[in-house]
């Protein structure tokens, strides 16, 4: 490989071990199976260090009328109280609109807004201590209503902002005109993330009052700047480091800042070291979720099933603060196509406040539920022209890349310029075999009264990059030491996607040395500053091009030193598995590293990368705001008991574009649990919520993610292996964190289907999600059957 | 008596004194010495990422090896037993142990904070040389729950151990556990706080008399979320984990017994042999770390109202012997829940066991589990039935459910409405509408009202129609099951 070539492109694997393109095992492999890699809770602490415990409310919207701390105060082992009036700077732990409290106990007006909403926090030498003292609060609340529920918010016009349009055509006219018409609504529930480590943070003083902060988070910049504003102190006095999180998912973008103020706060307050860290249930509480999401819709369509016009109304519960609900509200309408051509489209948002957990981000952002939607009304539109829903989709998608037609263009006025879903789906139905299995399913389901079967289709096309632009840039730090071994640094934060190890994988390939020869550290404010959070799926776009760039420019340096010294071309020198070389001159990495440094090269160098083309106009709702998008598709079999609702998957085939991939092994590890974790949202995941707004599912007993146990016995999972980036992604690569996770909607499509045979009368089954038992026996009998 | 606690951690012998009585394992191995490997995912039991290995006696006096959720282990149950941990499996130059190696191979890991507890769940299987593979493997890893691989590589890893597990060497094992055996009982009391670890019957009757008011603790499946979940603290605790004396499982002519000490995992051979939906029911109420700990006996005990072991075992006819020190009475089960956590029981009493008629010839029992998730979850509607028919009459009809009502209860109006009735579907589909004078079900976050009242009576329906087939027709089940 030489030296001197384009930023990304074509690898060719090379000999050295590691490379790009290589399915590597995860860094932290062996480490994870030794318990020897280290979470926030397992570091060692130090022996005068404090926990502190949050004081949750369990009131959703009340007023606080007197607060008595003092048998908190008393407690034994409570070493201080801290409460909003304890705060040097701003009482605030929101990641943008500045209405998340910290505690509302202190607070200028002392109003709790959600059941689980931080009240206060109890500093003690046992986290039991802090817990037992904590209960001996006494509060007076005067009960306000409330509201908790999408109905209750859309009835109360209770909006964070004014409904939000997409429009692109007269879509109703484009309605009325067309042959066929119809109108519905899906509703469906929210997701916990269950990232397997609750959230913990750990406070430890330095000079100068600074504080060391160790997360488990996605984004340590905002945590920085959120507690430095929290103290009032620059955000040179904070530094966050984040070395791995035991899962993310999005429930660790903005939701690392409470637990970590709190524990900086006590810092501040005693001098002492001071943890934070959730147990299960307190997690499940307090911090914020999916958005649980009603779509209502009408729409016109022909006599093949494609689509005319359609309005859609998305009502999303943002919950009682802002956090990242517009931009996962827009997502969610940037989605509302997924693959389809909608000709004449009016798409509008409703951002429901109510006095519930502020929702979160959580993997797809919005873009989930945009496309439950979509699907739902392609599903529909089928059974109601009793045709294949395969049939409608294929009818309905986007022109492919490279065709003439102008069935290109998204509600959003942006060109899809890549399109490869018709051929990707091509390849999936044949590989699956789905026609012949649909027919067979048909026949099998006659001939069982007490068992369905049910089959689905669905294609996903997401848009890759940050919709709010200015995060969609990245840096990075690279060391090359004076033997050769380098050190590796960046503002991406491991949450076990293997970002760490691809980002490394593309270092080791540029300065062409075994993968072993480079260290990944932790992500650490003060190496890398102002970072985004690692989200959006962009994590190896932005990052490993900021690294690639980083290693490019000392590599440079070692050309031009070498060039001198050798006195020869820069381009003629060759960096080749662990060899540098020019004509009859060679000299090992190692070696080069030493002579650069006894000549006085710089070997360490930031690298910075700012996604190109992109643009966004929000107010006219038009613009590029993806640099490209990345698609798959799923087919998904499953089986229902028409006698008890209980239903299965049993078989799914799941296919995904990841262009060119960096690590084969990582990406179809994203692309099933991503698969898992969609189906498991759309099927057994339920948060139930009592009258009083108070989460009744807040640990694993209640709340039931996939089991094994629930994995389908037939599981095939490929790559597409002709996929390619069109745009400059690093190696070529797509995106691949969030676009699988979509695939799982094949699975409640498929329950539809299933639902739809086993119903005598010809209604459409009108399933809403999760199609949990009930809902899926509900469906099955609801009123007209029989 | 002794006064501490002597248990093995990873190799070496601990001694500890002054107990809290319910000092959990987990907090003792990340607090008190630093083995960090082992996770909190939960502290109830439900996620596995704690799971440890135990190594204790075996009723055949070998040794055997459970993997346990060190999260509601209460310390006092480690008594004369040998824990390892994940820090302890590889070698002794840092070799990965197998299963560690096949984990790394098949990429089964992402974030990694399952991964021990998967890891561990693994190695007991392994030391127990259980068989591993596509089809036991679910059921062995059911209580590890992990959300970023959807699980394929674990299963991968899993069946790529197949065999190799290394049975354990036995005799080391063995006397390693010798050197602990020391006095007949062990108990221990820290301020004003006490735990007593009897391991005869005639100690507990004793205990009981004088402690009334003793938590008594089996497996901690249950007790132990007192103290994990609700932070409640008790002042006085009985552990019956080591009298051997409640571990019995008998055979007789036509009854099976089974005392209140044998655990799930124990009784589940004998269980599924007679019966074998009873076999799946047990299988599935609890992961194999619940099951390794959980016991029959407790299930029953606690009165709880979401225990699934009671509507089977009222379905049954199955007798609870109780004891205490003013004697011993039999009592059927049905009648010892007498309303909403209120039972038959005086202080001081305890479960001895239960006793289950056997089948006569063929084996009609239908366990019906309705949950949001095929394993691991608390029933929403439990229906169990058992239907004796005779030249095409019905001659009796016991059926009984959970999840129904405050206690497990039988469903009386429909049994009398199929007694005596010719075996046709309109049969059932008269006595389905009996429904709802047994039960008035509530609405929780497990399902509404309305689904339990229109469940509950399809499953009559569902035994019906299953009777005449085989239950691959009419059952859906997840991969651990043991029906296919
Ligand atoms: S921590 Fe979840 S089972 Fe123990
Ligand atoms: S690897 Fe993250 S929970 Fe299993």
């Amino acid at each position: 490989m030489t030296g001197v070539g384009p930023i990304s492109g074509d690898a060719t694997p090379s000999r050295i071990s590691g490379g790009v393109r290589r399915s590597v095992s995860h860094d932290s492999a062996l480490k994870h199976t030794q318990g020897s890699a280290l979470y926030v809770d397992d570091i060692p602490t130090p022996l005068n260090c404090l926990n502190v415990h949050i004081a949750l409310s369990d009131r959703a919207h009340a007023r606080i009328l007197s607060v008595d701390l003092e048998a908190v105060r008393g407690a034994p082992g409570v070493v201080c109280v801290l409460t909003a009036s304890d705060i040097p700077g701003s009482n605030d732990v929101a990641p943008v609109f500045g209405d998340d409290p910290m505690f509302v106990v202190g607070a200028r007006e002392a109003l709790v807004q959600c059941a689980g909403q931080s009240l206060f926090a109890v500093a003690a030498e046992t986290l039991e201590q802090a817990r037992h003292a904590a209960t001996l609060v006494e509060i007076e609340y005067a009960d306000l209503p409330a509201l908790l529920d999408i109905e209750a918010a859309m009835q109360a016009k209770a909006f964070f902002e004014e409904p939000y349009q997409f429009v692109r055509g007269a879509s109703e006219s484009a309605i009325s005109d067309a042959k066929h018409q119809l109108s519905g609504r899906i509703e469906m529930g929210g997701q916990e993330h269950f990232y397997l480590e609750g959230h913990a943070a750990l406070s430890i003083p330095a000079e100068d009052g600074d504080i060391v902060l160790h997360c488990s988070s996605q984004h340590p910049s905002e945590i920085q700047h959120k507690v430095a504003g929290m103290l009032d102190v620059p955000n040179n006095a904070i530094n966050v480091q984040v070395r791995r999180m035991g899962g993310g998912f999005g429930g660790k973008e903005t939701q690392g800042s409470l637990p970590a103020a709190v524990a900086a706060l006590a810092t501040r307050l005693t001098g002492r070291p001071a943890k934070v860290r959730y147990d299960r249930d307190d997690d499940m509480r307090v911090t914020g979720k999916r958005h649980d999401f009603r779509i209502d819709y009408t729409v016109g369509f022909d006599d093949q099933g494609r689509i005319d016009g359609i309005e859609m109304d998305q009502a999303a519960r943002c919950g009682m603060s802002h956090d990242l609900s517009l931009a996962i509200c827009d997502r969610a309408m940037f989605h509302a196509d997924n693959c389809y051509y909608l000709p004449a489209v009016t798409i509008t948002s409703y951002r429901c406040r109510t006095n519930t957990v502020s929702n979160t981000a959580f993997r797809g952002f919005g873009g989930p539920q945009g496309m439950v939607g979509i699907e739902r009304v392609i599903d529909e539109i089928a059974h109601h022209l009793g045709k294949d829903p395969l049939d409608v989709r294929r009818a309905n998608f986007y022109a492919s890349s490279g065709t003439a037609s102008d069935r290109n263009v998204t509600p959003y006025h942006m060109t899809v310029e890549d399109c490869v879903i018709d051929d990707l789906v091509d390849d999936l139905v044949a590989s699956s075999d789905y026609h012949t299995r649909r027919d067979e399913i048909r026949t099998w389901n006659e001939n069982s009264p007490v068992l369905k079967r049910g089959i689905a289709l669905t294609p996903v096309k997401f848009g890759i990059s940050f919709t709010v632009t200015h995060l969609n840039q990245a840096g990075a730090l690279v060391h090359v030491y004076s033997d050769g071994s380098i050190h590796l640094n960046h503002g991406g934060t491991e949450m076990g996607q293997g970002l760490f190890l691809k980002v490394a994988q593309v270092v080791a390939e540029e300065f062409q040395v075994d993968l072993d020869r480079i260290k990944i550290t932790a992500t650490d404010t003060a190496k890398v500053p102002n970072t985004s959070p690692t989200a959006a799926s962009s994590g190896t776009d932005l990052n490993a091009m900021a690294a690639r760039n980083a290693a490019k420019t000392i590599k440079g340096r070692m050309i031009q030193f070498l060039a001198e010294h050798w006195s020869v071309v820069p381009s003629s020198i060759v960096f080749d598995a662990g060899q540098i070389s020019s004509g009859a001159h060679a000299m090992s990495f190692d070696d080069l590293a030493h002579s650069a440094y006894m000549e006085r090269v710089s070997l360490s160098s930031t690298g910075y990368y700012a996604t190109p083309k992109i643009s966004w106009d929000r107010k006219a709702g038009r613009g590029r705001p993806f640099y490209y998008f990345a698609y798959g598709a799923a087919v998904c079999e499953v089986a229902i008991d028409t006698l008890t609702g209980e239903n299965r998957i049993l078989r799914a085939d799941l296919l995904q574009d990841v262009g060119q991939s960096i690590n084969p092994a990582i990406d179809l590890g994203q692309i099933e649990g991503a698969f898992v974790q969609g189906a498991g949202w759309l099927t057994t995941e339920e948060l139930v919520f009592d009258a009083a707004g108070i989460l009744k599912t807040h640990a694993p007993s209640t709340y039931k993610i996939p089991t094994i146990s629930d994995r389908a016995p037939d599981m095939r999972i490929h790559l597409w292996d002709r996929g390619k980036n069109r745009e400059d992604v690093i190696y070529k690569s797509k995106a691949v964190g969030e676009p699988p996770f979509m695939l799982g909607i094949s699975a409640l499509m498929a329950l539809s289907d299933a639902i739809a045979q086993a119903r005598p009368d010809n209604a459409y089954p009108d399933l809403g999600s999760p199609a949990t038992p009930e809902r899926v026996l509900m469906a099955v009998e609801r009123e007209g059957q029989k | 008596m002794r006064d501490h606690l002597k248990f093995i951690l990873n190799g070496e012998v601990r001694r500890v004194d002054k107990v809290d009585p319910t000092a959990t394992l987990l907090n003792y191995l990340r607090d008190s010495q630093g083995l960090t490997g082992t996770k909190e995912g939960c502290a109830e039991g439900d996620c596995g990422a704690c799971t440890v290995t135990l190594t204790q006696h075996a009723p055949d006096g070998g040794v055997e090896h459970k993997a346990v959720n060190a999260c509601i282990c209460l310390l006092p149950m480690l008594d004369g037993k040998s824990v390892t941990t994940v820090e302890a499996l590889q070698g002794k130059a840092g070799q990965p142990h197998n299963v560690q190696k096949a984990m790394v191979d098949q990429h089964a890991s992402q974030c990694g904070f399952c991964t021990p507890g998967i890891v561990m769940s693994l190695h007991a299987a392994g030391l127990n040389a259980d068989r591993l593979d596509g089809e036991t493997a679910p059921d062995i890893l059911a209580g590890n729950l992990c959300r970023c691989t959807g699980y394929g590589p674990i299963l991968k890893a899993a069946e790529a151990l197949g065999s190799k597990g290394e049975a354990a060497p036995v005799r080391s094992d063995l006397s390693a556990l010798e050197s602990l055996v020391g006095e007949d009982m062990t108990s221990g009391e820290t301020k004003g706080r006490r735990f007593f670890i009897p391991t005869r019957l005639d100690q507990l009757d004793t205990l009981c008399a004088d402690h009334p008011e003793a938590t008594m603790v089996a497996g901690a499946t249950d007790v132990g979320l007192w103290v994990t979940k609700a932070h409640r603290q008790l002042e006085t605790v009985i552990y019956l984990n080591q009298i051997s004396e409640l571990k019995t499982i008998r055979t007789g002519d036509d009854t099976l017994w089974i005392g209140a000490g044998v655990t799930y995992e124990e009784a589940l051979p004998a269980l599924s042999k007679h019966w074998p939906d009873l076999g799946e029911l047990v299988r599935r109420l609890g992961s194999k770390q619940v099951r390794n700990t959980g016991t029959i006996g407790g299930n029953i005990a606690n009165g709880s109202p979401i225990g699934d072991m009671p509507p089977a075992l009222i379905a049954l006819e199955a007798s609870l012997h109780l004891r205490g020190d003013r004697g011993r009475r039999t009592l059927k089960l049905e009648d010892y829940f007498i309303d909403y956590g209120k039972q038959d029981r005086t202080p001081g009493e305890y479960v001895e066991g239960v006793e289950i008629p056997l089948p006569d010839k063929v084996d009609r029992l239908r366990c019906y589990k309705l949950s949001k998730r095929f394993d691991v979850d608390i029933t929403a509607v439990l229906g169990c039935f058992d239907i004796a028919v005779r030249e095409g009459q019905i001659t009796s009809a016991r059926i009984a459910y959970g999840g129904m009502a405050g206690i497990p209860k039988r469903a009386s109006h429909v049994e009398n409405a199929l007694a005596g009735q010719p075996w046709t579907e309109a049969t059932i589909r008269a006595a389905m509408h009996e429904y709802k004078h047994d039960f008035s079900p509530l609405s929780d976050m497990r399902a509404s009202e309305e689904y339990r009242a229109k469940a509950a009576q399809n499953l009559l329906l569902k035994y019906f129609l299953e009777m005449q087939g085989d239950r691959s027709q009419t059952r859906l089940v997840g991969l651990g099951s043991n029906l296919s």
